[in-house]
């Protein structure tokens, strides 16, 4: 399954020259850009490891550094997902104004959704990642390769 | 008491029938204070009837006065309680209609009540016989009394941080047909609208809990489909949990088990009331669950031009009470809803500082002081094909909700969710890359439909459908086209 989380997960992935065009939008606004990882999708997992610190005060001509940033991620993990974040540090907001995927594993095994009866017919429920069964660092690995 | 003031207005106290104007409800002098609350009335004075005594009479019977003089008045600092109508101003182009300003001292109000503020405002002046019709247009609420107010339990920036969507307004479908549906029909209709990329699906406003169709067994089903989606996906979806019913009691017994059962979102109608509302709000804050409120009944005394309070005072009501979502119009849709005005309500509900702008219908200088913004939700005979004039009037941070957008798609709810969601982000793709998505809103569709055939199928169904019929509610100020 193709996880949908992000601003454009139900495009075709983009292109470096289309990820750019929308790093030059975020640089137009002052926003701030950082590039994250993780191998855990689970949609609470509000953490992802951040790829180095944000990157503040680029210019809209410096939307390569940008793109560097998240060429060097994904090509350090290519097994996990990558996204890029533009953050809006203005008052009233002050918080991510665009967030999309930059890079996934190859293959996506999804979610199981576990059910608990309980009581009066409520079902409890529980989302578990199938790649996390293994260890992190190890859970899109295909089974074949040395780990 | 040698009171200066009064000696000199004796006649002021004379028992009998005074006109309001020279009682002190009106007043051109008066500066308002900053922390004065301000209205702006459109007052239709009865033939004969001079309109500054009619704006004065709406300043006397929202605030101290009644129908003949009292002496009783003595006993208070009355200068201190009467409201003062400081400006009346004919309004262009409307015969016998009149802008009268009104300001009102913060000690009339009780803090953090939106019933007393309505009770106050629009209590008893409504009905008033010297007036052919009355029209609240707009308030200035101080920020020290917007400061007495919870606000939302959310708000924008923490309903997007919590379920984290960025970057693009927010989808929802409201589950059709209405009324008749079994739980377990309704909970299909859910879980298929969330799986194909819809953030939301919405009860009705007229689903509470009917004899076809119990509210804890509707949760029960709309729950195993949000929950169901989200496995599916990856994303984070909600079902908005209509909690309306008869009394607090029931509606707390609703809320607990939405919030038991994991819904991350309930709603409530409008119907409810404002003191209910209220409750609804603090409980939501101190449950973490977000408050959708569906506007229902609104046009009884939204719509007219002269007679009603308008929508932007609704809205600026429910900031202060507290919802994360409100019904705020789409211009496009099925509903009333003129471009000017709607960008008005959206405004007033989503930025923290909203400028005076006639042209919007926008009376007052309004400082939210911090105070959460709402999302605005469009809702209404909308679907993929206007996504480019969606984007343009309304912006980012809404959530626009597709019904029969959704539900009525040839391939199937899915694929109409589908369309919705890749016309978003192509849309969305497309502003940000620097073009103008307005006017190539078309062909930017087109495009993204040549890899997603849901798309193509919306586009084509729906091409012709448009609801152009002239708005009720428009701004008396339109801006003048300058030669450049």
């Amino acid at each position: 399954m193709r996880i949908t989380q992000g601003t454009f997960s139900f495009l075709p992935d983009f292109s470096d020259e289309q990820i750019s065009a929308q790093i030059c939008y975020s640089l137009e606004h002052g926003w701030a850009m950082s590039v994250e990882y993780t191998d855990d999708p689970h949609p609470r997992n509000s953490y992802w490891e951040m790829w180095g610190a944000p990157l503040f005060d680029l210019a809209v001509h410096e939307a390569d550094v940008v793109l560097r940033e998240v060429r060097a991620c994904r090509e350090a993990h290519p097994d996990h997902y990558v996204k890029l974040n533009a953050y809006d540090a203005s008052l009233g907001r002050q918080t991510t104004a665009l967030s999309f995927i930059v890079g996934r594993p190859a293959d996506e095994p999804g979610f199981r959704l576990q059910r608990v009866d309980d009581h009066d017919r409520v079902v409890r429920y529980q989302l578990h990642s199938y790649a996390t069964d293994r260890p992190a660092g190890k859970r899109y690995i295909a089974e074949s390769e040395p780990s | 008491m040698a009171d200066s003031t009064n000696q000199r207005s004796g006649d002021r106290w004379a028992a009998g029938v005074a006109p309001y104007a020279e009682m002190g409800y009106y007043d051109p002098d008066y500066e308002p204070a900053d922390t004065d609350v301000l209205t702006a009335f459109r007052i239709s004075p009865q033939h004969g009837v001079d309109p500054i005594e009619a704006a004065a009479a709406v300043a006397g019977e929202s605030s101290t006065a009644t129908w003949t003089v009292v002496w009783t008045d003595r006993l208070t600092a009355h200068e201190h309680y009467q409201a003062k109508a400081y400006d009346v101003s004919p309004v262009p182009g409307r015969e016998g209609e009149y802008i009268a300003k009104i300001a009102y001292d913060l000690d009339l109000f009780e803090e953090g009540s939106i019933a007393n503020l309505t009770s106050s405002i629009i209590g008893n002046v409504f009905g008033f016989k010297a007036l052919r019709a009355l029209r609240l247009e707009d308030m200035r609420i101080p920020t020290q009394y917007v400061k007495t107010f919870q606000g939302p339990p959310h708000g924008i920036v923490m309903e997007r941080e919590y379920l984290d969507k960025f970057g693009r307004p927010l989808l929802g479908a409201t589950v059709k047909p209405k009324l008749g549906l079994s739980a377990k029909n309704y909970g299909r209709v859910v879980y298929e609208a969330l799986r194909g990329g819809l953030d939301f699906t919405k009860d009705d406003e007229n689903i509470n809990s009917q004899p076809f169709m119990r509210w804890r067994d509707r949760f029960l089903y709309a729950i195993e489909g949000v929950n169901r989606a989200t496995a599916a996906s990856g994303e984070l979806k909600g079902h908005y949990m209509n909690v309306t019913a008869a009394s607090m009691e029931e509606m707390y017994e609703r809320a607990e088990f939405a919030k038991e059962i994991g819904s991350v979102i309930v709603m409530i109608d409008l119907t409810v009331g404002y003191t209910a509302m209220q409750s609804m709000s603090r409980w939501a804050r101190r449950n973490g669950v977000l408050l959708h409120l569906h506007r229902a009944g609104h046009s009884t005394f939204t719509r007219q031009k002269t007679h009603g309070v308008s929508f932007r005072v609704l809205a600026k009501w429910c900031r202060l009470i507290g919802v994360d979502h409100v019904h705020a119009g789409t211009v496009v849709g099925k509903l009333e809803g003129d471009p000017a005005t709607t960008r008005g309500y959206y405004d007033t509900l989503r930025c923290s500082h909203v400028p005076e702008n006639l042209e919007h219908g926008i009376y007052f200088e309004q400082d939210w002081a911090s105070l959460a913004p709402v999302m605005p939700v469009a809702s209404g005979g909308i679907h993929a094909g206007q996504m480019h004039q969606l984007l343009q009037l309304l912006g980012e941070d809404v959530v626009l909700q597709f019904g029969g957008g959704t539900i009525g798609h040839p391939m199937g709810i899915a694929a109409g969710a589908t369309a919705n969601r890749v016309a978003v982000e192509a849309m969305i793709q497309a502003r940000n890359e620097g073009r103008d998505f307005y006017q190539e809103g078309p062909d930017i569709l087109e495009r993204a439909a040549k890899g997603c055939p849901e798309l193509d199928a919306a586009l084509e169904v729906w091409k012709d459908i448009t609801f152009d019929f002239e708005s009720t509610d428009t701004p008396d100020y339109v801006v003048t086209p300058t030669l450049g």
